[in-house]
């Protein structure tokens, strides 16, 4: 009966969906105040319904409810409890109803915060989230309806994959999911911006904390995501080009093109149109990501549920959307273009350099991801782009973004004199010839002119962190004081480029600098890797809670003392019979000793596989990748958004009573 | 009502971004929408074999009847033929068996097998167990003859006509509807062509 | 994966490695360990569907592997090997797609839209510049005189 209840909930959602979809946007169109008063309750409600239906189907979960087929499916009685919440996103239906449950909670608090907003703004991004919600909700019920009963129930469920069975790719989903979704808000405002053929630098500061929140989950959620196969996988790589990757990956980098465009909209009024573009093609991505995934249009790594019905549907409802909004940039953002001037030499022209790149990047990581699937159908044959293709055009395309991160930050708006710009960055320049040739030279190995350029380019952009800082300070009285004047999106700023830097550091070093080993080994045998010796000791027989596993023992040398032990285990999970590697890794700051096991070789001899790696600062990928949210954090609880929100509400109040 | 600030006059407005380049996202839209449709009727799965067209890869082998014979790439001439690529780990060549016998009992063409990366006597056994539809069988142990024939994923049907040219392939268990739309109308057209 | 970027993308300078086996293979030399090394990280393992020989632990792999490691023991060329792999399964094999007609596109795009970016960048900042002189009418002005105003008395 309860999951009924669940099914319940989510087709009055749907209802709900449509009311708010529909009578505020009539009510836009119409100027009915009374209509567009709807789309806050409807929010609202529609959320609470979603919210239910999810509760329902977390509820059947946690109960071992497997007369659900999705349950069933997806579940199983000896999950720990922590998987069986998290496995309600464990496949395809139910990370459906969670990306529906994004959708309609970042419309909820939208709605909350409505107040903020003119109320014809408000209520038109309130309806084109409803649409969107429509959409994803018939997709649900009709393709995908998690609820569905399966008769006879099974005695036991078929289990969650175990590549899921993991604390971080428990949460990695949902941040990924709120990245996705969360770019459907500024998506909305720029709909309701070309809709109306209006937009202040207000809109512009009403949009930025959405998209820099988007931005920080999708930041996230990648990040993770990077780190799990990096430790989940087995074979130390933490970077695929994989196209489920790609589809994370392209609406980053024309987010992270949005929100420094949406920058230069808000303190310049310039580059409208292009911060609408960046904004519509974000969400796009995120629904082509969508599209991909459950398609099976192409063939990927990860384990998701795929169906070419399903594949229509998305495809349908992509066309739609993007087509319909695309039309509307055809033919309303001209009105929209600006006049503000600006020089060659500004601010203004280094982000929109950068944002072009980041464009031009993203476009070719869509050629990559999609070339093969174009050629086949033009019958041109099967073949393949992978890392070795997406690693040579990704990498010349980033040198001059990371190259000019250093300069959009220092240099002024409007216009800047190249003197003063050259004298500004010599000492940065200067400093990081120094450390990156000093580091190089305290690295072992032979000395690598790439590792030297890509610690140059991140030295780079780290010292003209500090140069800005130095500057803030100077005309300020007193460094605390300076310190504490200095806005939250500064310090956010800053972070997150020192967080870009670190990230160049850790993908330069890992990849040159590692060293690995793929051997056969039997008992006592030892592997010498740069200065570490690694001794295979034992390997014994376990027991897990829903596996069983081969676990080793690998000891560890570093100059004939002993370092440490490590546990990498093979595991056999009880009910899918899958084979997962998991790694057993020591990081520190410096260095990463990744040792997995493989299959036992040979049973006469006891010669197990093992793959040993030593990866120095490769733990700074992902340090970089959390300094990048850190300071995405900052620079969204940056107070100047909530202030400046209620006095442009006071100012446009007092238009309206002039205007009538 | 309007006075210039500067002395100069504003630029010529044939410098702006024309009205047309705003069309440009949504057209690369379209065009990668009408390759998505077509992209969904493929299988992503399924890869298309070079050997197409060639002649069969050269190998000898023991037979699995009896080790000490050899089977040979010259064995598959002089008539159109199957090829099978099978092994009893293998569980969707188990789902094929009942179909592979049909084919035989029609006795429209002659299956051959590679007996793929598997242990000999499990083969015998297993045909034994189950009926045998191969006319011979050759034992690829290790696998190498395997890779000679672009083998990557079992149970793989090869068609080879009379000049030991491949002409098909089919990955994947042969169901009888393959057998009756793809396979048989080839084996009779191959047949005819030879006659011309 | 880390190695692979490190080996296939820009640089034509050199990796370090002091290793001298790999997946149980002794080498004679690092040259010929090198050249496993970028091979099979080149070759798609084909039951996986996307991950690299050298990556896989599936059967073919192995297997191909060990054809690989023949090949690359036995002095057969970088091309030779290449050939011999896409006779057999074809381009989908490889993860570097060959620069050909079909790939031309594919190759080429990348560079044709960094350029035509730079060039629109160029061409767009000319105008703007040139946008600098620019007429203001007195109702603007106007209305801007009155915001800085009222940006002054709230202050």
């Amino acid at each position: 009966m309860i999951p009924e209840l669940g099914h319940f909930a989510l087709i009055l959602a749907l209802a709900v969906a449509l009311v708010q979809a529909i009578i505020p946007g009539m009510g836009l169109l119409r100027r009915r105040a009374d209509w567009m008063a709807i789309a806050k309750p409807a929010a609202l409600i529609q959320f609470a319904l979603v919210l239910l239906a999810y509760g329902i189907l977390t509820y059947s979960f946690i109960v071992h409810d497997f007369s659900v087929l999705y349950v069933a499916n997806t579940s199983n009685s000896e999950l720990p409890l922590i998987y069986r919440i998290s496995g309600v996103w464990g496949a395809h239906e139910g990370s459906l109803l969670l990306w529906v449950l994004i959708l309609s909670a970042w419309t909820a608090i939208l709605a909350m915060y409505s107040k903020h907003y003119p109320v014809d703004m408000g209520a038109g991004v309130i309806s084109v989230l409803g649409f969107i919600s429509i959409g994803f909700l018939l997709f649900s019920l009709f393709t995908s309806n998690p609820f569905i009963r399966l008769f006879p129930v099974p005695i036991d469920g078929g289990d969650l994959n175990p590549l899921l069975q993991d604390p971080v790719m428990a949460i990695h989903p949902p941040m990924l999911y709120m990245g996705y979704v969360g770019f459907a808000v500024p998506f909305a405002f720029a709909i309701v911006a070309l809709v109306q053929g209006k937009l202040d630098t207000a809109w512009a500061r009403w949009v930025r904390p959405w998209a820099l929140t988007a931005w920080v989950c999708l930041t996230g959620g990648i990040t993770l995501g990077s780190w799990w196969a990096y430790y989940e996988l087995g074979w130390g790589g933490w970077w695929f080009w994989d196209p489920v990757e790609n589809a994370s990956f392209m609406p980053w980098l024309t987010g992270t093109a949005l929100i420094h465009s949406l920058a230069v909209t808000e303190k310049r009024h310039a580059l409208r149109n292009w911060t609408i573009l960046l904004a519509i093609i974000s969400f796009s991505l995120s629904l082509l990501g969508t599209f991909l995934v459950r398609s099976g249009v192409l063939t990927s790594v990860h384990a998701f549920a795929s169906d070419p019905t399903r594949g229509i549907y998305v495809l349908a409802f992509l066309g739609l959307v993007v087509g319909i909004s695309l039309s509307l940039f055809a033919f309303r953002a001209w009105q929209l273009r600006t006049l503000t001037p600006f020089s060659l030499i500004s601010r203004e022209m280094a982000l929109l350099t950068n944002s072009v790149l980041l464009l031009v990047t993203m476009l070719t990581v869509l050629l990559g991801t999609l070339y093969p699937l174009i050629l086949e159908a033009l019958g041109g044959g099967k073949i393949s782009v992978g890392p070795p293709y997406f690693s040579r055009v990704f990498i010349p395309l980033m040198i001059p973004v990371v190259f000019l991160v250093a300069i959009g930050s220092l240099i002024r708006w409007r216009e800047d004199s190249l003197s003063t710009l050259i004298k500004q960055l010599r000492t940065p320049a200067i400093l990081a010839i120094v450390f990156a040739s000093v580091i190089l030279l305290l690295l072992p190995g032979k000395a690598s002119f790439t590792a030297w350029f890509a610690l140059l380019l991140a030295f780079w952009v780290i010292n003209s962190c500090f140069v800005q800082l130095q500057q803030r300070l100077r005309h300020s009285q007193g460094l605390l004081q300076g310190l504490r004047r200095t806005p939250r999106g500064w310090y956010g700023m800053i972070l997150a480029h020192i967080g870009l830097g670190f990230t160049v550091i850790g993908i330069a070093l890992s990849s040159v600098y590692s060293q690995e080993q793929d051997v056969h080994m039997v008992k006592g045998d030892t592997r010498t890797l740069g200065e570490y010796r690694f001794e295979l000791v034992d390997v014994e027989r376990i027991t897990g809670p829903n596996y069983q596993a081969d676990m080793g023992t690998i000891r560890i040398y570093k100059d004939e003392k002993e370092l440490m032990t490590l546990h990498p285990e093979k595991r056999i999970y009880n009910v899918r019979k899958n084979v997962m590697t998991e790694a057993a890794i020591h990081s520190n700051l410096l260095r990463d000793l990744y040792v997995s096991l493989g299959e036992q070789r040979n049973a006469n001899t006891g010669a197990w596989s093992v793959r040993l790696y030593y990866k120095p600062f490769i733990l700074w990928i992902w340090l970089g990748g959390l300094f990048m949210v850190l300071g995405g954090l900052l620079a969204v609880t940056d107070k100047r958004y909530r202030l400046e929100v209620k006095q442009e509400k006071v100012k446009l109040d007092a238009n309206h009573v002039t205007a009538s | 009502m309007s006075q210039p600030v500067e002395s100069q006059v504003a630029s010529p407005q044939g410098q702006r971004p024309k009205r047309w380049v705003y069309l440009l996202p949504l057209g690369l839209f379209v065009v990668l929408m009408v390759f998505f449709f077509f992209g969904l009727g493929l299988n992503p799965r399924l890869l298309p074999s070079p050997l197409i067209g060639q002649p069969t890869p050269e190998f000898s082998l023991p037979k699995l009847s009896n080790p000490d014979e050899l089977f040979q790439h010259t064995d598959l001439k002089g008539e159109v033929s199957l090829l099978n690529i099978w092994a009893t780990w293998c569980t969707s060549c188990r789902q094929e068996h009942p179909v592979l016998m049909k084919i035989a009992e029609s006795e429209e063409v002659p299956i051959y097998g590679l007996y793929y990366k598997d242990i000999p006597a499990q083969g015998v056994v297993w045909l034994q167990d189950y009926g045998d539809p191969y006319r011979e069988n050759a034992v690829d142990e290790n696998g190498k003859v395997g890779i000679e024939w672009g083998a990557y994923g079992t149970p793989e049907t090869f068609l080879i006509d009379q000049k030991g040219i491949i002409r098909y392939k089919h990955v994947g268990p042969i169901s009888w509807h393959d057998w009756e739309t793809t396979l048989l109308p080839m084996i009779n057209s191959l047949r005819n062509n030879n006659g011309v | 994966m880390a190695y692979k970027i490190a080996c296939l993308c820009l640089l034509l300078f050199f990796v370090t490695t002091s290793s001298a086996e790999i997946a149980g293979f002794p080498f004679e030399s690092e040259a010929q360990e090198q050249r496993f090394r970028e091979l099979s990280a080149e070759l798609r393992c084909l039951v996986c569907q996307n991950q690299s020989l050298a990556d896989s632990n599936a059967g073919l792999a192995q297997d191909l592997r060990s054809e690989l490691y023949q090949q690359v023991l036995g002095g057969n060329s970088n091309n030779q090997i290449i050939n011999f792999m896409t006779d057999r399964y074809g381009d989908f094999i490889l993860y570097k797609p060959r620069f050909a007609t079909k790939t031309l596109l594919l190759w080429l795009t990348p560079i044709l839209l960094f350029i035509v970016g730079i060039f629109c960048l160029i061409r767009f900042s000319k105008f703007r510049n040139q946008r600098q002189q620019t007429q203001v009418s007195e109702e603007d002005l106007q209305k801007i005189r009155a915001l800085l105003q009222a940006e002054e008395e709230k202050r």
